[in-house]
């Protein structure tokens, strides 16, 4: 049982030394392969995309990166995608459909990019395309919080068969300093924010948006890297063998019905 | 020394009677693109456009419904759905319930069917007056069913958005209708059905990264605003002004979001021209 507050979470997922995909990544994966561009506009560095082997299985990886140094940080806009970077994400997982790989999506963004490009690139379309297409892609589809899940541009990676939650992620439809700006015109009480905005791993569970937990090691995942990885690489292995064992009808039939049955009215 | 008293009081007396009988002052309208003072009847009398700049200002469901659809042609869909309080948000019960009370709606979303020459379709137009058309559980709701209802009876949908986002209010149940509409939108659109999406003051946020974006015909009511993030919050990411016009209609045109804009007197029959030419209302041989 987690006792720590989403305030107090929040300030151990910005431990500089928390880690990232690319931290995850080789200890999973093996052959990873990164692949580049969305054939459109450019490349971008927040969103990293490739193809690697999962036990064995070849599998598409798509993955917003958090760098561990200033310089891994500008590389990836800290870890705030362009249109380009979920147009990216589309091709590859578009890619992994049509060579029958899973898709595999590890989520760690505060959020889109708000500028000035990303909005004349069409921000708002690039992840409206992204939960039509996700939620129609026929390949199974696994995605993890790993550390912040901030709105539309968490989602745009997040229209998957099973959601699955590191135990100190957070997943929010605003970022606490945009909530708290908003309602109360004062974008520092973000403690505040974060306590009303139900936000945890247990929150994600209890509303239906994720399937499982994913326990980190005492103090969280930067005391024993290697242990959260093989935490992690279990849950996907265990989630893609049951997705893979579907008819793929099944599964989108279930993919749609998780999402349209969330949702908190009467009539 | 009375009589002088009398004789001014005479005169004041008489300089009033003959003014001319003072009008109460014109109710105006100030346009907030062009700022421009004006007759609110002239700006009533224009469907709510700008006389000035032909700013296309916003218009609630209803007027919304009588402008686009034949008479008396509407069937209203889910009239009752009022969202629940998911995260026991302070407060948004009692706000809905004065926003209930002054507009008539239950939510920022009205759905149902209709007519426009005589054609079926289904309907979906956001009301910004309702927590700025912002969409939580009962729009999320009613535009998946009104999306569901059209692909099982095969007609098409013409959306009207009006939207600050995603609804804070009911956290991630919120963000979780983008995905919900999106779905329901992509699997009437496997369907070959047609969706006119048509973006009006302000189209922002989870909307226009969900349905608003998703639009087989994507037309815009002039000068209107549309975008992802708020204009604060960019400049305050970016630190720079941003330039003049940037978000509105004609320059998502000139990005290439937007298919045409329209403007509202031709509306209607623009909706009618591009139905026909996908097919509905043809007489089939």
């Amino acid at each position: 049982m987690n006792e720590r507050t989403a305030w107090e979470r929040l300030q151990l997922i910005r431990n500089p030394a928390r880690p990232t995909v690319r931290d995850y990544i080789p200890r999973i994966f093996t052959e990873f392969l990164e692949l580049h561009g969305d054939r459109l506009f450019g490349d971008d560095g927040a969103l990293l995309g490739g193809i690697g082997r999962l036990d064995g299985t070849p599998v598409t990886v798509l993955a917003q990166v958090k760098g561990r140094d200033l310089a891994e940080n500008k590389a990836a806009n800290f870890a705030m995608p362009h249109p380009e970077g979920y147009r990216k994400a589309l091709r590859l997982a578009k890619q992994a459909e049509k060579f029958h790989r899973p898709v595999i999506c590890l989520i760690d963004t505060p959020g889109a990019f708000c500028g000035i490009d990303a909005e004349n690139r069409g921000q708002g379309e690039a992840i409206a395309r992204n939960l039509a297409e996700f939620m129609q892609l026929r390949t199974p589809v696994v995605s993890v919080v790993l550390g912040e899940g901030g709105s539309g541009g968490a989602l745009a990676l997040g229209v998957c068969d099973t959601l699955g939650m590191l135990e100190n992620a957070l997943y929010s439809v605003i970022s606490p300093r945009g909530f708290a700006s908003i309602l109360w015109k004062d974008g520092s009480r973000e403690k505040d924010a974060c306590e009303l905005l139900h936000m945890t791993a247990e929150d994600m569970l209890s509303l239906g948006v994720a399937e499982a937990i994913i326990p980190e090691p005492p103090g969280g995942a930067h005391n024993d890297i290697d242990k959260i990885s093989s935490e992690l690489h279990e849950f996907l292995s265990t989630k893609m063998q049951e997705n893979l064992r579907k008819d793929i009808d099944v599964l989108l039939e279930e993919r749609y019905t998780k999402f349209r049955k969330i949702g908190a009215f009467r009539e | 020394m009375v009589t002088a008293m009398l004789e001014d009081l005479f005169a004041q007396v008489r300089s009033r009677l003959s003014d001319e009988p003072k009008r109460p002052p014109e109710e105006t309208y100030k346009c907030p693109r062009c700022s421009t003072v004006s007759p609110l009847s002239a700006f009533e009398a224009a469907d709510h456009v700008c006389p000035h700049c032909n700013f296309h200002d916003r218009l609630d469901a209803r007027s919304r419904l009588a402008l686009t659809l034949d008479p008396d042609s509407f069937t209203e869909s889910d009239a009752h759905m009022r969202s629940c309080n998911p995260i026991n948000f302070p407060g948004y019960e009692k706000k809905q319930m004065v926003l209930r009370a002054n507009t008539g709606l239950t939510d920022a979303l009205v759905t149902g069917d209709g007519t426009i020459g005589g054609i079926p379709v289904t309907v979906a137009v956001m009301d910004p007056r309702y927590m700025m058309g912002s969409m939580g559980s009962v729009v999320g709701e009613k535009l998946t069913r009104a999306f569901e209802h059209a692909t099982e009876q095969g007609l098409p949908v013409i959306v009207f958005t009006a939207s600050g986002g995603a609804r804070m209010q009911e956290g991630m149940v919120s963000l979780m209708q983008m995905a919900k509409t999106s779905g329901a939108v992509a699997r009437h659109s496997a369907a070959g059905l047609l969706y006119i999406t048509v973006l009006t003051d302000p189209t922002t946020g989870g909307v226009t990264a969900s349905f608003a974006s998703l639009g087989d015909i994507i037309l815009a009511e002039p000068k209107v605003l549309i975008g992802f993030a708020g204009r604060r919050v960019i400049e305050n990411t970016i630190r720079q002004r941003l330039p003049e016009g940037f978000q509105l209609a004609e320059h998502m045109l000139e990005q290439g979001f937007v298919d045409a804009i329209v403007p509202r007197r031709h509306m209607r029959r623009t909706l009618e021209q591009l139905l026909r030419l996908h097919g509905y209302g043809e007489v089939k041989a």
